[in-house]
């Protein structure tokens, strides 16, 4: 095997998504399959390393959400220390992680999914796309590339001016907020909170156009998974791990991240590379369905629908709004756009309250320690979900195992699911138009899975889609990208 | 002692006779590029960076371990010399593992800094079958052999400057690297003296402060340069006594 290794390589979860869609006699839809090919050959490429370049390993490994496992990483790293980092060092963390959930979510929402919302599933390929947008509604265009760089701005003055800032380590951070930058980033911030209020308004509109897409993008019961605060509220980065149901009823006990692995078993399937995590427990009468037991779902929708309240002004009005239309817990996976935006108002809101907190990075930053335990586990909040990271080190903290749950790994069966109903809704035999292509690789994008496929800006998804006869036979294949 | 005149890179210079051309090239003003070298240490001519043209000589020769000669006409900057650089710096690179966003000496490293200097960004390279583990034994400090470039320079200033010749150099081919002692694992070097000389002289990340993160090298590289200049100024007063 032979590849290019830049000096500051980025390696991505590369490749087409692929799908298959399956048809029994009548020439209605059997079966789906939702393929994508995951980097492997991680865990070797980390043996042996240091657990201190953990952080900045695995966020080149994945080149989509680097901040997320730089966060993580440390946090796995805290645990192999046995500290708890100084409470500064949490706290700065704590902003790095809020702005990368703005960033993305800006970008998700924003960028990617707008233009299907926005310009209608139908439209030209060619004009759905962010330019097609500017083109329509340069407003919604100009706010999400303003909101989008404040996050960004934000893990700057934290990180430094690198793409990717290893700056999260075992035990604490690197260094303090750039002064300078927090001064730009306090006058700025109230523009963003009105661009954010804006988005939740305007989205309203776009969901009451969208009924059929609304119903049928994942509509369907599952558990949900996310970290909550101490008080059952919306968190991102300390707490318990939780599940519900779809009523909202806690399964199990709350647990910590060093649990994970008692309470979610993964199983393997041949032919898609991912990994299919599952609820453990889920087995034992608390199944969610006959076709997919242990189902469950992670990221703005499993993280709003877990929550209490959001803990922030504007976020709860609009979290109230959200239930009062969809419920207590809305189930489609349409309304991950929905979640992503009142996450964009509990995000805006809690910077506002960091950027004016007088005792910010004040104190120690780092809390330094030997090799303690052999073994730690790392939880976050990823803008796309719950990301585990664990670590297995010898006594030098070398590192011996590893093993990562990625927010896309944890929807895969969710994925799987949701694209079945958006083939039964649409695809009415062999030949698939365009407008089928869009909803599916739309409803794919609700999750806003973090392949690289996924985050072509301009243009569509690399996607290939194929419709086999009951006997698997190739009926019609339809790719693009 | 008589003076030697020369050009290095059109630059007319006078420099003592026993000087080398690494050392003669920065009073022209001419910083010649090499690995291996470092001010206080014995000269190896091992990395064959420093390669420089002289006119009349069919080939090029490495400036560090190259005297002064009288009317010399150096090149230090030619094509020929910078693609040669090039090569040696691709293959340094495709020897070892050199991810700079993960290493504690990115912004501080001398290889980094010559691959910005010669436009050097990607390389072709094939994983080595088995990777050198990273021996973290010691209790301050750690070495991982896929970054070590193999200058020798830790091995010399163990050697020539703490006296305590506990590195060595080991194997064959991609497998070489340095051993501590006879082949133990550093921490258990009974010779080491814990001095850090060996780690503030290595140009990259290979030897590293435990604990420390990415871009984090604190070890002032210069500090087995100051040391021996010191020891050499101290002797010197000793003699006028
Ligand atoms: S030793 Fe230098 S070139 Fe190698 S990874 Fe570290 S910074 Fe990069
Ligand atoms: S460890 Fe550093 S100083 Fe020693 S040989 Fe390797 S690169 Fe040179
Ligand atoms: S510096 Fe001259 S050969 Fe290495």
């Amino acid at each position: 095997m032979s590849r290019t290794l830049l000096i500051d390589p980025v390696t991505r979860i590369e490749g087409h998504a692929k799908i298959t869609v399956r048809l029994d006699d009548a020439g209605a839809v059997q079966d789906t399959r939702f393929h994508v090919v995951e980097f492997r050959g991680f865990e070797a490429f980390c043996r042996g390393r240091s657990v201190y370049e953990m952080p900045a390993l695995t966020a080149r490994t994945c080149g989509i959400c680097p901040v997320s496992h730089v966060l993580t990483g440390a946090k796995a790293g805290d645990a192999i220390l046995g500290v708890e980092p100084p409470p500064a060092a949490r706290q700065l963390r704590r902003m790095m992680n809020l702005g990368q959930i703005l960033q993305s979510h800006a970008l998700s929402f924003f960028h990617l999914s707008a233009p299907d919302l926005l310009l209608g599933f139908d439209s030209a390929p060619g004009a759905r796309n962010v330019f097609g947008l500017i083109d329509a509604e340069p407003e919604i265009a100009r706010r999400g590339i303003r909101m989008r760089r404040f996050g960004q701005e934000v893990i700057a003055a934290l990180g430094g001016r690198k793409i990717h800032p290893a700056w999260a380590v075992p035990g604490g951070v690197l260094g303090n907020i750039d002064p300078e930058a927090l001064e730009r980033l306090r006058t700025e911030h109230e523009t963003i909170v009105h661009d954010a209020k804006w988005a939740w308004a305007r989205y309203g509109e776009l969901v009451d156009a969208h009924p059929a897409e609304v119903a049928a993008f994942g509509d369907f019961p599952s558990l949900f998974l996310g970290i909550v605060s101490q008080d059952g509220n919306w968190e991102h980065h300390d707490g318990l791990l939780r599940f519900i149901d779809a009523e909202g009823n806690r399964v199990g006990e709350d647990f910590p991240a060093e649990r994970y692995a008692d309470v979610i078993g993964e199983v393997a399937d041949a032919d898609t590379y991912l990994k299919s995590p599952y609820h453990l427990g889920a087995q034992g009468g608390k199944a969610v369905g006959p076709e997919a037991p242990g189902t469950y779902r992670v990221g703005p929708l499993a993280r709003v629908n877990l929550a209490e309240r959001m803990g922030t002004p504007l976020a709860d009005a609009a979290l109230a709004e959200f239930r009062g239309e969809f419920g207590r817990v809305p189930l489609g996976s349409f309304h991950y756009h929905g979640a992503r935006l009142i996450e964009i108002l509990a995000c805006v809101e809690q910077l506002g309250e960091l950027l004016n907190d007088p005792d910010l990075g004040r104190g120690p930053l780092r809390a330094e320690a030997g090799i303690n335990h052999l073994r730690g586990v790392g939880v976050s909040e990823a803008p796309r979900g719950t990301l585990f990271h664990d670590y297995r080190v010898d006594e030098d903290g070398r590192i011996t195992g590893v093993r990562m749950i990625i927010a896309t790994g944890h929807n895969n069966l969710a994925m799987n699911r949701t694209i079945g109903q958006i083939a039964e809704a649409f695809v009415t035999g062999p030949d698939v138009a365009e407008g089928v292509l869009n909803r599916i690789e739309a409803g794919i994008r609700a999750y806003d899975p973090c392949l690289s496929c996924s985050t072509h800006a301009v243009g569509q998804m690399p996607l290939v889609l194929r419709v086999e006869g009951p006997d698997g036979t190739l009926l019609h294949e339809v790719a693009r990208g | 002692m008589a003076g030697v005149n020369l050009k290095i890179d059109g630059v007319e210079i006078e420099a003592p006779a026993g000087e080398n051309l690494m050392q003669a090239a920065v009073r022209a003003g001419v910083r010649v590029p090499g690995l291996c070298q470092l001010d206080g240490l014995s000269v190896v001519g091992a990395c064959r960076m420093c390669m420089v043209e002289i006119a009349g000589t069919p080939r090029p020769r490495p400036a560090c371990a190259t005297p002064v000669g009288e009317s010399m006409d150096v090149h230090t900057d030619t094509p020929r010399l910078r693609e040669h650089r090039r090569v040696l710096l691709e293959m340094l690179f495709a020897e070892g593992q050199h991810i700079c966003a993960a290493c504690v000496a990115s912004g501080a490293c001398e290889l980094q800094n010559l691959a910005a200097e010669l436009g050097v960004d990607h390389v072709n390279f094939t994983p080595p079958p088995t990777r050198l583990e990273m021996d973290l034994s010691h209790p301050r400090f750690g070495y991982d052999p896929s970054r070590c470039v193999l200058c020798t320079r830790c091995v010399r200033a163990c050697a020539e400057v703490e006296g305590a010749f506990t590195w060595g150099v080991a194997g064959r081919g991609r497998e070489t690297h340095l051993v501590a002692d006879l082949g133990v694992p550093w921490g258990e070097a009974e010779s080491c003296t814990s001095c850090g000389k060996c780690v503030s002289a290595c140009p990259v990340g290979a030897l590293f402060e435990k604990g420390t993160s990415v871009g984090e090298r604190r070890v002032p590289r210069a500090l087995v340069s100051t040391l021996t200049a010191r020891r050499e100024r101290e002797s010197h007063r000793e003699v006028l006594k």
